[in-house]
């Protein structure tokens, strides 16, 4: 269960991040972030104990295996965090060039 | 279990420091540092594929990352968040903690999953009816739907950093041949 909590104060590192700070940049770091802790906590939900990797091999026995649904998905939410993050980014620079600043009280159109 | 405890405070860690830190650049290295022992911790749950994935992915997400930050802005990091958004953020979060305390409860005990949905998988796989990698089969033959939305997902990224990146629309190009 601490490995759970441990990853739930990461994902509230990230979530922090996101609400406070006023640099772009540091925003999409913090959403990065969070995007970890996700991932790690569906992988850790389908940890099981001494289990093993789940390829099917010569000695493997069906009831010693890691859960590989949890993974098989988050491998396609990985792929997918590359592609927001990139898009993401794209717009940070866009907005860079067009006010010189990355920070978002400074930035006309999205100050709120 | 102790490299996981190890690699998750190392985890927390390198995210503070990402957080905290004023140099921008410094910052993004720090969030590699996240991403690379992400990577390791996949490998130390028996998760190879992920962890092979998680390398690639960090390692370009730090090239974007690094080409958007390093010329630009390396003093201007400023953390002065106003006192009230970070009493309120922290307000978030113990708020976030206490409506968690029951979902942790209902989770099942670490080490020990569910397993329902993959029993079929893996009974399938047992079968002979699969790939020797699970992780594989289940991407690409039982959940192929998932893996062409995952396609069109990324596809529309590209398109959408292509379109962001453009240097003059068509209407702006129409308006500087004018002016020329």
């Amino acid at each position: 269960m601490t490995v759970y909590l441990l990853c739930l104060v990461l994902f509230l590192i990230g979530v922090y991040c996101i609400l406070v700070k006023r640099n772009l940049i540091k925003i999409i770091i913090g959403l990065a972030i969070s995007e970890y802790a996700v991932n790690l906590f569906l992988i850790l939900a389908g940890y099981r104990m001494r289990g093993r990797a789940p390829i099917f091999s010569g000695d493997q026995a069906v009831a010693n295996m890691v859960d590989p649904l949890p993974q098989a998905l988050v491998l396609t939410a990985i792929v997918i965090g590359l592609g927001s993050t990139a898009l993401l980014i794209t717009l940070a620079v866009r907005l860079y060039e067009k006010y010189g600043t990355f920070d978002i009280t400074r930035i006309r159109e999205l100050r709120g | 279990m102790i490299e996981l405890y190890i690699l998750l405070l190392f985890m927390i860690a390198a995210a503070v420091i990402a957080v905290e830190i004023r140099d921008l650049l410094s910052a993004v290295v720090a969030v590699g540092a996240v991403g690379l022992a992400l990577s390791v911790a996949f490998l130390v749950l028996k998760a190879p594929d992920l962890a092979i994935t998680q390398l690639v992915v960090e390692i370009i997400c730090l090239i974007i990352l690094i080409r958007a930050t390093v010329t630009r802005d390396r003093v201007a990091a400023r953390g002065g968040a106003a006192l009230a958004v970070g009493a309120a953020a922290c307000a978030f979060v113990v708020l976030f903690l206490a409506l968690a305390r029951g979902p942790f409860a209902a989770l099942p005990p670490f080490g020990a999953p569910l397993f329902r949905t993959a029993e079929l998988y893996v009974e399938a796989g047992a079968r002979g009816e699969s790939e020797p990698n699970l992780v594989s089969t289940i991407i690409l033959n039982w959940r192929a739907y998932d893996t062409l939305g995952e396609a069109t997902v990324l596809f529309t990224a590209v398109i959408g950093v292509l379109a962001l990146l453009r240097r003059h629309g068509r209407k702006g190009a129409a308006a500087e041949e004018e002016t020329e």
